[in-house]
């Protein structure tokens, strides 16, 4: 009977194998996939074990941690001033996770980041309690209360995006309407819970937790124009702003019967790059992309970063110019319109990379990672991810978007003693045209050194406005130039 | 290789049934038994420690506890058994006193409250397991006495396995009937007991019928098909087995019958075929009774998707089954302990719930012993099954050898049931992990088989007489065949 004993020996090894193969799997092979699933309520009860590490705007704080009972997290996040800054900081909630720099940075903000390992190793030797690190970004707050503001008091729906041309910090990030993220950080089934559903889009039809700066592409409409000027320009089919331009009008778009219309009676015919962008002249700028065509159009497009996806750390939807489409789709596409789609970020990357002569920065809200004990980790240098102008070229559309304001459809984003340079757009959409546009103002601010301290853009969508009062000089410029005067007052 | 390398002795096959004059090894059992009483003393403190920064008030009581049944089973091996295997005795200890220990940890739990009281009472069914090892010691002189009660076992053993059934008597709990209710006791998992009677009778049975059940067949395709009226037993065996699948929705239980009764039926014949057959019906079985039983049907989604049920189980999905988290959260608790753990009392594997401390155990280890816990603990099992083979192989009679590696077989798959189906190696069933988890059934049933074995052991290993006055005995060995 002892053979079939020895088998029945190495039939239980192997069951016992078998079960030693499986524990490796999970505790090694998985663990760490198992320990960091979001699912997994040990990641929630670790996020507020201890007090959680802050999120800085200009050295102070605009969140917090306080203690909470009750259940098995002894923290909750705590905010200051939520809904204003929810578009940077996202949201950390006991009962519903955590996003945007919230969830990007949470290894530093928990104190549980590989970095911090050789200071939690030190603390747990000398018996402190382990603490997070602070994210430092990069926002002006004086700027992004102007933002916020501005939005608030116009009361629609909208955005405002405004960067530091020359190294691509992102200075103000705003959304409306926002939320307060303070409202459902606890985990309360009454009190968060109620709070959180009421913030969801099925039960708020402005959807409030949509960050619009960042996550929402919208028509660009005339403030396209200065990315197609810019490929006019570089491609050398114009190469004067104030030459005159091939520019019947009316036109009738290649390969079609049908007329490109400008906005009222403007002086569009053979128009100057200058005058045509001052007045926003449709025949001239379609003409131009219809002209260079789709791929040179697509080519400049894709420089000024549409096409793909911008982490800043916090991911922002990528802006659509589109491929393959015939002349007279081009042609719509170059004044914004057709499939052309652009999130304010994209369009305040267009007016930065024009106001720092040409070279397009990498836009980044993380200035510095610290330890809690407030040394820095890790600081974000400034990196340049294309260039879509050449420096002379960038200088004359400058000059040329200067006009805009000093003479043109901007004049509401003038201040006294800067030079301010912008573009207006007044994007329709809908079947037909039939709901209300939005007002877009992309501008930027720049210093008696030819530098320039802030670019911003604004888009405004307004469900109750008439049509005809949406312009993009008239809603969203006064909000640009409160913006760029908060920046500029900020280094004064 | 060390310099006494025995490989070429003629005794080397049969080491464990030594030599005349071999060791007692009671010495070795006492040191060993030693470290498994230590070992979870100080695992017990270390929980008091994580847990409220101090030293359990309870640890005196609880290593003097564990001290005097180690002491008890360790002299009443002494005086019953003293050439019973040394192992079986000291690893049985340290597994029942770490799973006192994790018990008592899960007791502190903020989230388990209803388990306040379980870790002292898990200590009193220790002490009634070893009080049965010791009555097995004392009044089973030899373990072939028990093969005079092959078919009252037999009855039993049925007896056992119907009273869940028992209306009155039995308590659904969770979807397995597998309990029952005594009034004031609380309850009882006839089915522990009933996998000892059912050894005794296959090894009875076996022992007489093997010879009937090995020659007569027929060859076809290089496997010994058996006769049709062969095929009786192994068919009773198997209807059994599906209807306690059927009507107490256990597939452990049944799973682990019948796979018991062919490990038996193999070893009793040597006949590979019955290997094959046994597991086509097993499939048949499994398969046949999982299309048309939504237990089963959830047990085997929850093990193919477990991430899946979990959301289903939040989203309070009513469609007719009981969702369940508990798959996804053991995986958690093991993924979360990583390699080394997060330290006795400070993983959370008390989300898991419901039967934390009974069978999903072995995820709080997981969880705060990590990786080298769970393996150091799997390795003690496989010791523990390793013992119980060779106990077999020493065994000089037919019915030993079938009755203690259907035991240890039982046991090993027992193991393999519940620790695989905890980490998500097969589907969930319900079982306890032998001493380790709660419950005074499984504590207690298992500690008599360490005791059957702990006999067998000590039949197999005890020196023959030696032949008076020979001046050479001391150098006789004696070589048995196998």
């Amino acid at each position: 009977m002892n053979k079939p004993l020895r088998r029945i020996a190495i039939f239980c090894g192997l069951l016992v194998l078998a079960l030693l193969i499986r524990d490796n799997w999970i505790q090694y092979v998985q663990a760490d996939e198992l320990r960091t699933d979001k699912n997994n309520r040990r990641v929630t009860i670790e996020r507020y074990a201890s007090p959680r590490g802050n999120i800085i705007v200009g050295g102070e704080p605009i969140t917090g941690s306080a203690e909470s009972s009750g259940s098995d997290f002894k923290f909750k996040r705590t905010y200051k001033n939520g809904p204003m800054w929810a578009p940077v900081t996202g949201y950390a909630s006991q009962a519903f996770g955590a996003t945007q720099l919230e969830s990007i940075e949470d290894g530093i903000l928990t104190g549980n980041d590989d970095r911090l390992f050789f200071r939690n190793t030190l603390d747990m030797l000398t018996g402190k309690k382990q603490q997070g690190g602070n994210v430092v970004t990069t926002l002006n707050a004086a700027a992004q209360k102007a933002a916020y503001n501005g939005l608030k008091q116009q009361g629609g729906k909208g955005a405002v995006v405004a960067l530091e041309p020359s190294t691509g910090k992102i200075l103000a990030l705003a959304s409306y309407p926002s939320y307060d993220p303070s409202s459902f950080a606890g985990n309360s089934t009454t009190t968060d819970t109620e709070a959180w559903q009421k913030l969801q889009k099925k039960n708020n039809p402005n959807d409030p937790m949509l960050n619009r700066a960042l996550r929402e592409t919208y028509p660009p409409g005339s403030t396209f124009k200065v990315v197609t000027a810019a490929a006019a320009l570089e491609d050398g089919i114009y190469t004067d702003p104030d030459g005159k331009t091939d520019s019947p009008d009316p036109w009738i778009m290649k390969g079609t019967t049908t007329k490109l219309p400008n906005e009222g009676n403007i002086p569009c015919k053979n128009a100057t790059l200058r005058v045509a962008l001052q007045y926003s002249c449709n025949t001239v700028f379609g003409k131009i992309g219809s002209d260079l065509g789709n791929d040179k159009m697509l080519d400049m497009a894709k420089k000024f970063g549409f096409d793909e996806e911008q982490f800043t750390p916090v991911r922002a939807n990528a802006s659509v110019f589109s491929d393959n489409m015939n002349p007279s789709q081009t042609a719509l596409s170059s004044i914004g319109q057709f499939n052309t789609a652009a999130t304010p970020l994209q369009m305040a990357m267009v007016a930065s990379a024009v106001a720092n002569d040409g070279k397009l920065m990498k836009p980044y809200m993380v200035d510095a990672l610290q330890s809690p004990g407030l040394d820095p980790i890790t600081k974000t240098d400034p990196e340049e991810l294309s260039q879509p102008l050449s420096p002379e070229n960038a200088q004359k559309l400058q000059s040329m978007m200067e006009t805009v304001v000093d003479k043109g459809t901007g004049a509401n984003a003038k201040i006294d003693g800067v030079k301010v340079g912008g573009k207006t757009g007044t994007a329709q959409h809908g079947v037909d045209n039939s709901e209300n546009p939005y007002a877009w103002f992309i501008s930027y601010a720049k210093g008696d050194d030819g530098s320039s301290p802030v670019a911003v853009a604004v888009v405004v969508e307004d469900d109750d406005a008439v049509r005809d009062d949406i312009s993009g000089g008239g809603l969203a410029a006064p909000i640009a130039r409160n913006v760029m005067e908060a920046v500029i007052d900020s280094k004064k | 290789m060390s310099g006494t390398n025995t490989s070429h002795s003629p005794t080397h096959h049969t080491s464990t049934i030594g030599a005349i004059g071999a060791p007692s090894r009671r010495n070795t059992e006492l040191a060993l038994l030693v470290f498994a009483v230590v070992i979870p003393v100080f695992a017990y403190a270390n929980v008091g420690l994580a847990l409220n920064d101090s030293v359990p008030p309870g640890l005196l009581s609880y290593g003097l506890g564990l001290g005097l049944l180690a002491g008890v089973g360790h002299l009443v091996v002494r005086k019953f058994a003293p050439y019973a295997d040394p192992l079986m005795l000291p690893l049985a200890t340290l597994l029942n006193g770490l799973g006192l220990v994790v018990i008592w940890r899960l007791d502190q739990s903020k989230r388990l409250s209803n388990y306040a009281e379980a870790a002292p009472r898990q200590l009193l069914y220790s002490a009634m397991g070893v009080a049965l090892l010791a009555v097995v010691l004392i009044f089973l002189k030899d373990h072939r006495v028990l093969q005079r009660y092959t078919y009252i076992s037999m009855a039993g053993a049925l007896l056992l396995l119907v009273l869940p059934l028992v209306p009155g008597l039995g308590a659904n709990i969770y979807g397995a009937k597998i309990w029952i209710k005594i009034p004031g006791l609380g309850t009882l998992q006839p089915g522990e007991f009933a996998k000892i009677a059912l050894a005794v009778f296959f090894a009875g049975y076996l022992m007489v019928k093997r010879d009937a059940l090995a020659l007569a067949s027929r060859r076809f395709m290089g496997l010994y098909l058996p006769r049709g009226r062969d095929l009786g037993p192994i068919l009773v065996v198997w209807v059994i087995s599906i209807l306690i699948l059927v009507f107490e929705t256990d597939l452990g239980t049944s799973l682990l019958f019948f796979g018991m009764f062919v490990i038996m039926l193999y070893v009793a014949t040597e006949r590979t075929s019955w290997i094959v057959f046994g597991l086509l019906m097993s499939a048949v079985g499994a398969v046949g009774v999982a299309s048309f039983e939504p237990h089963i049907q959830t047990r085997v989604q929850a093990w193919l998707d477990p991430m899946r049920e979990f959301q289903l189980s939040r989203e309070g999905v009513q469609d007719g089954i009981v969702h369940s988290e508990q798959a996804m959260q053991a995986l958690w608790a093991f993924g979360s302990g990583g390699t080394l753990g997060t330290g006795l009392g400070q993983g959370n594997s008390d989300l898991i719930g419901f039967a934390a401390n009974s069978d999903f155990i072995l995820a709080t280890f997981g969880e705060e012993l990590g990786l080298a816990g769970v393996m150091a603990i799997l390795l003690l099992y496989g010791l523990i099954i390793e013992r119980g083979v060779r106990t077999a192989l020493a065994a000089r009679d037919p019915f030993g050898k079938l009755l203690a590696i259907g035991l240890s077989g039982a046991f090993g798959l027992q193991v393999f049931v519940v620790a695989g189906g905890v980490m998500g190696l097969i589907p969930l069933t319900g079982m306890t992990l032998p001493f380790v988890a709660y419950g005074g059934s499984s504590v207690i049933a298992n500690w008599a088989l360490i005791g059957i074995l702990l006999r067998i052991s000590d039949t197999a290993r005890r020196p023959a007489p030696a032949p008076a006055a020979n001046p050479d005995a001391e150098m006789t060995q004696v070589v048995r065949p196998s």
